[in-house]
């Protein structure tokens, strides 16, 4: 019986629809949360920035505020304005989406597999050859989901919103794709993988052999900070976030190409937006800042830094502890001090691996997730932080800064790297 | 029915479909919307015959900017539906039949290929991005800078004709 049992569950694992399905799934749900927390991240961020409390009333720290939010999006009524193109104005919410939760398909989070039953499981759902390209290509086809939501929606403010989005991105797709190219001619390959195993090539560097500084193995430095800029840059203006949000500025459009959009449908355009968000931070990291390599050279020296993971769990649970116990509810009482408790658990049993054997397996598994995570992060603050304190462009501004700044220093950018390799050779 | 077979059929009758469709909407943005379905589904088909560069190209190009450029004039200019007029009275009887030789002369061409290209179907290709490379930048380079120069040229004579007619 259980016999039998664990052979199906092998078969299972050993079945390659199987897997990706649970993938999927996997990966649905951990973006889809992270969205949701995303919204509460940028919510409470740009409050500090102003000088607010930001939402702080449902749960501690306003930390079930998404759920709230979410529920909100599920039950609002839906009504479809008159004179609607009813085909395009669904299949653009739907558009928009599907196609930015599609691009997180071939991003590579990790190099070292889970193995089960003798089967490796990577921590990807596809990795193409031309990863690259195919993000690309998404990226180039997202504009309609915005562009038809704004022409379906029978409305002025939703059709300028519209126009503006779909010339903006065919504008600023020049400088991305080019920005990029300088990191392309270095790594010879499309493959997202590849480029992040490039950039370890001159071992024993660490964060010096990232793209964004360039150490190469024969001791040269192609730093592609231009192009970083430049990528980082368009990159914003291409997911419409501030502060090149004129698509949808609030002042002058009242909400933009989603004006007419409510409930649930205006969700799935908040939600497209934020994976859009993620997508390109995940991007930016393997790019530019080395993908899931580690901050610190891969010596025996620096073996403890594999710990840091660990390490930092320990204390956030106690201040999660210390946190729960000022609350006179649930939460302080039961909820909080169990979670931190845990926390403070995990981090400790995972710092024993420094004696035992398997544990110090998991430390070195989660090793180049946490890497990954931490990077994305750090680009998503970017991403509220720009929010927080730039003005938006005026739309002449916006086209300036995208046809007559960044396309010619990207370009500059590709030929100066270009000939520098020709010259000092390939990294 | 292998998996590949499978996908190039769903492929190939989408992309009949939105070509189809293409022609019978009213509306322009509907008729875009066909052409981008078209489109996307080619680069599917390339990208069953391991033409992954051309493939990306083919929804980065056409499918991106230059259906965006399509949809964005359409929205700038407000057009309408389209009316149906009856302009040729030939097309009505000779246009059907003509239709169809096409159709089986193109029928006849693929089921019987010509000495040469019953070789060309199916070739494995290796590194399929760096040898269109070494294509464009080698071996064509001139003509391939010259149909850019060609362009180049063509937007700035669109763009002479423009300013021409403000004044």
């Amino acid at each position: 019986m259980i016999e039998s049992l664990v052979h199906a569950l092998i078969a299972l694992v050993q079945n390659f629809w199987f897997i990706t399905t649970v993938k999927v799934i996997l990966l649905l749900f951990i973006v889809l949360t992270v969205n949701a927390y995303l919204t509460w991240f940028e919510r409470k961020l740009v409050a500090h920035i102003q000088a607010r409390w930001g939402p702080h009333r449902v749960g501690p720290h306003g930390l079930l505020q998404p759920a709230a939010d979410g529920l909100k999006f599920l039950f609002k009524e839906d009504p479809t304005p008159a004179g609607v193109d009813r085909f395009v104005y669904y299949l653009a919410p739907l558009l928009a989406l599907a196609l930015s939760l599609t691009s997180l398909a071939v991003i590579p989070f990790s190099p070292k597999p889970l193995e089960l039953f003798g089967q490796k499981i990577y921590l990807w759902i596809s990795n193409p050859d031309i990863g690259l390209l195919i993000l690309f290509s998404i990226t180039a086809l997202s504009v309609y989901g915005i562009a038809l939501a704004g022409w379906a929606s029978n409305s002025k403010y939703s059709l300028l919103g519209g126009l503006r989005s779909s010339a903006q991105m065919i504008s600023y797709e020049l400088a991305l794709t080019m920005s990029v190219v300088g990191v392309l001619l270095m790594a010879n390959t499309f493959s997202l993988q590849s480029i992040i195993e490039q950039q370890d090539n001159a071992k024993h560097v660490g964060f010096l052999g990232w793209n964004i500084i360039g150490w190469t193995r024969n001791g040269f430095l192609f730093p592609q900070i231009i192009g970083f800029i430049c990528f980082f840059t368009a990159a914003i203006a291409e997911t419409n976030r501030a502060p090149f949000d004129l698509p949808e500025a609030e002042s002058e459009l009242v909400a933009g190409f989603h004006t007419e959009y409510a409930s649930f449908k205006f969700a799935m355009f908040f939600i497209a937006e934020y994976t859009a968000m993620i997508t390109v931070s995940c991007l930016a990291t393997i790019l530019f800042f080395g993908g899931w390599l580690s901050l610190f050279p891969a010596t025996p020296f620096w073996q403890f830094t594999h710990y840091i993971p660990s390490i930092t769990l320990i204390p956030f649970g106690l201040w999660v502890i210390y946190d729960g116990l000022k609350y006179e509810t649930i939460w302080g009482k039961l909820v909080l001090p169990v979670i931190g408790f845990v926390m403070f658990a995990i981090g400790a049993v995972l710092l024993a691996g420094i004696w035992v054997a398997p544990l110090h397996a998991v430390n070195e598994f989660i090793q180049p997730v946490f890497w990954f995570t931490a990077k994305v992060f750090v680009f998503l603050f970017f991403y509220v932080w720009a929010r927080g304190t730039l003005p938006r462009l005026r739309y002449d501004q916006l086209m300036n800064v995208g046809w007559k700044l960044l396309l010619p220093v990207s370009i500059a950018n590709v030929i100066v790297t270009a000939f520098v390799i020709l010259k000092w050779g390939q990294s | 029915m292998s998996a590949v077979l499978l996908i190039f059929f769903v492929l190939a009758g989408l992309a009949i479909i939105g070509a189809v469709n293409l022609v019978w909407q009213k509306h322009p943005i509907h008729s875009a919307l066909s052409l981008i379905v078209v489109m996307v589904c080619l680069a599917g088909l390339y990208l069953l015959m391991g033409a992954e560069f051309v493939a990306a190209v083919q929804i980065i190009v056409y499918g991106g900017a230059i259906m965006v450029l399509f949809i964005f004039v359409i929205m700038l200019l407000n057009a309408g539906e389209e009316e149906r007029t009856d302009f040729s009275k030939i097309a009505k009887f000779v246009g059907l039949p003509l239709a169809l030789a096409l159709t089986a002369s193109i029928a006849a061409a693929v089921v019987k290929p010509a000495a040469g290209l019953a070789n060309a179907t199916q070739v494995a290709i290796p590194k399929a991005t760096e040898q269109i490379s070494t294509m464009l930048f080698k071996e064509f380079v001139y003509p391939f800078e010259l149909t850019s120069f060609l362009i180049l040229v063509a937007i700035m004579g669109a763009l002479v004709l423009a300013q021409r007619e403000k004044k």
